[in-house]
């Protein structure tokens, strides 16, 4: 559509000689150490400019960088999503966005953008939600990257990804990279649904949010972050009662900087400023340019990688410190047996439809195969048996007598965890 | 594109798996399923549909608040593990005579905010509620008297919790009466 237009307005210009004179250094030959697979010349030029389609999750400090990368190196058909407007504190880092862009949807400015930066590239922006998309809509991508802040967002993505994968079709396997920066620290990674290590594998690696005793916050603050955590973990709730605090309201930030401003002068203690109180409240951790700019040449160098097989790609797991000096460090991160994610068994099982619930518990129980003692059952939308808490117990007990068939649909997955199983099994039930 | 496809291991087509449950859902469905219920806990899903929302009533059979009865709200949300539970004591008028917990209900115990970790389970939670009400912990006060009272004079205290417990009122503020028949 409007791609043409915002091309510079020279369809001629899109490609130049030697545009991609460069890149092509390392396309048009294979090395010593790329993969058999590697056609070096047109074929991988071709994929990698008018065939490959990659998404781009978030269009922030990592997304802008992302985006001008991959559009730099010869990725033409790009996606970005982002659910964020432009504040103007953006503004420092995250170039793609001016001053008269403060308020509009990231996505659709930084589309915007790059198409008309660089010839011949389309981006297709989304402003919204990644979980307003669906199978479908995923399905379509060679590659996802994500430079996101959020961990809900990234678990959410991964463990779609990872469902996405069908043993029958080869190209429901979509690598996915994810970036992340804190401050001068920032990581890339490699996950290969269902191959790799995936993200919720490594979740117990995070680094818990700051989190102050309650006694301290509230009988003995000694820095402004406790006399903030005061305002919006005691007072807020006891002002405001069922009022929920929205740390995206200025005037919510604003009557939790006055409070706590009190509060700070009460115990003399300095320093509780705005920005201070916002940061406390999102969790917000300084972002740094330099950092992002790492990260994502790191994350597009692997997209690269992947999309030509032009070198081997990282396995699988990339740590910066900026801290102190420059170091990094590049480890293969394991895939975790007990993932709820990724990792898990699954059976196939055939029952007739007359089975009862009771009689598939019993024979879970005696399959030597896989060991469980009292399961408990349910589907997507429903519990079908919970050995406990009693309540819940009493209340499924009814079902042990119902037909299978009654409650979950010929195909559908029922979700198994027991005490001896190490996260859980899922059974795809057919009825014979 | 890397030929990625290759090194998938040929898993049988058991390996197809598709559930539409979160992480989350499933491992609130492992650690409900595996809760020790003493029979001083009690758990209550007003909507046993939802299993993020319930409240935990606990009713000491020892110590000083042996016969009383305390009920917490529990509420998880879609990013537990990696966050903990929130748990707030909901008396009708939350009023509640502990060192621990404050009047308006808050509780102050270390792995429910700075000591929270996702290999803990709402087994943990409960326990440690639990807790709290049979070692009364005055070095972490969140209601002030009360741990001064509990350092200073225990008779004095025990007395209190006995007073608020009957619905009685300490300096002023009026307790809940949480006895049991």
């Amino acid at each position: 559509m409007a791609t043409e237009v915002l091309t510079n307005g020279d369809a001629q210009a899109a490609d130049w000689p030697d545009r991609y004179y460069h890149v092509d250094q390392i396309l048009d030959r294979p090395g010593p150490r790329t993969d058999p697979s590697f056609m070096a010349g047109d074929g991988v030029k071709d994929f990698l400019r008018s065939q490959c389609k990659i998404l781009v999750i978030g269009a922030g400090g990592l997304g802008c960088e992302i985006l001008a990368n991959l559009a730099l190196s010869g990725f033409k058909d790009i996606h970005v999503i982002d659910m964020d407007t432009i504040d103007i504190s953006n503004l420092n880092r995250q170039f793609l966005f001016r001053p008269k862009d403060v308020g509009k949807p990231k996505a659709i400015v930084a589309a915007e953008f790059i198409m008309n930066r660089v010839p011949g590239v389309k981006v297709t922006p989304y402003y919204g939600k990644i979980q307003d998309k669906d199978d479908d809509y995923y399905m379509q991508f060679n590659l996802v990257i994500c430079g996101l802040d959020s961990v809900e967002a990234r678990r959410w993505i991964n463990a779609t990804l990872v469902n996405l994968v069908d043993p029958e079709n080869p190209e429901s396997l979509k690598p996915l990279i994810d970036g992340g920066t804190e401050g001068f620290k920032g990581q890339a990674r490699v996950i290969l649904p269902t191959i790799t290590s995936c993200y919720e594998c490594s979740l117990d690696m995070l680094n818990k949010p700051t989190a102050f005793p309650i006694c301290t916050i509230a009988n003995t603050p000694r820095l402004p972050e406790h006399c903030i955590e005061w305002a919006s973990v005691l007072e807020w709730p006891r002002v405001f009662q069922d009022k929920k605090l929205d740390t995206d309201d200025p005037e919510h930030i604003g009557w939790l900087y006055k409070t706590a401003l009190a509060r700070a002068k009460e115990f003399k203690i300095e320093g509780v400023t705005w920005s201070l109180t916002q940061g406390v409240v999102k969790n917000i951790i300084p972002a740094i340019a330099s950092t992002n700019a790492i990260i994502a040449a790191s994350c597009c160098n692997e997209a690269f990688k992947i999309a030509t097989s032009s070198a081997a790609y990282l396995n699988n797991y990339f740590m910066l410190i900026g801290t102190d000096g420059v170091y990094s460090y590049t480890f293969e991160h394991e895939k975790r047996e007990d993932c709820p994610v990724c990792g898990g068994e699954a059976l196939d099982i055939s029952i007739s439809r007359d089975w009862t619930v009771d009689r598939l518990i019993e024979m879970l129980i005696e399959k030597q195969d896989i060991q469980i003692k009292k399961p408990s059952l349910s589907t997507a939308t429903k519990q079908i048996y919970f050995q406990a808490p009693p309540q819940l117990e009493e209340l499924t007990r009814p079902n042990l007598e119902k037909k299978v068939s009654e409650l979950v649909e010929d195909g559908d997955h029922i979700t198994v965890t027991a005490s001896s199983l190490p996260f859980n099994l899922t059974l795809r039930v057919k009825y014979v | 594109m890397i030929k990625i496809w290759s090194m998938k291991k040929n898993e049988d087509a058991a390996a197809k798996r598709k559930p539409k449950t979160s992480a989350a859902q499933i491992r609130v469905q492992k650690d409900l399923t595996e809760l020790e219920l003493s029979s001083t806990m009690k758990t209550h899903f007003s909507d046993p549909a939802d299993l993020l929302n319930f409240t935990l009533t606990i009713t000491p059979d020892e110590g000083m608040y042996k016969g009383g009865a305390f009920v917490f709200s529990v509420n998880i949300n879609t990013n537990y593990p990696h966050e903990p539970p929130k748990v707030k004591c909901t008396q009708t008028g939350r009023q509640i005579y502990h060192p621990n917990v404050d009047l308006e209900g808050n509780v102050c115990l270390n792995i429910l905010r700075e000591d929270w970790k996702p290999v803990l389970n709402l087994n943990s939670v409960l326990v440690g509620l639990q807790y709290l009400f049979l070692e009364p912990n005055a070095d972490d006060p969140l209601n002030k008297e009360a741990a001064e009272e509990l350092r200073k004079n225990r008779e004095q205290f025990l007395h209190n919790v006995k007073l608020s417990m009957r619905g009685g009122s300490i300096r002023g503020v009026q307790y809940d009466r949480l006895l049991v028949q």
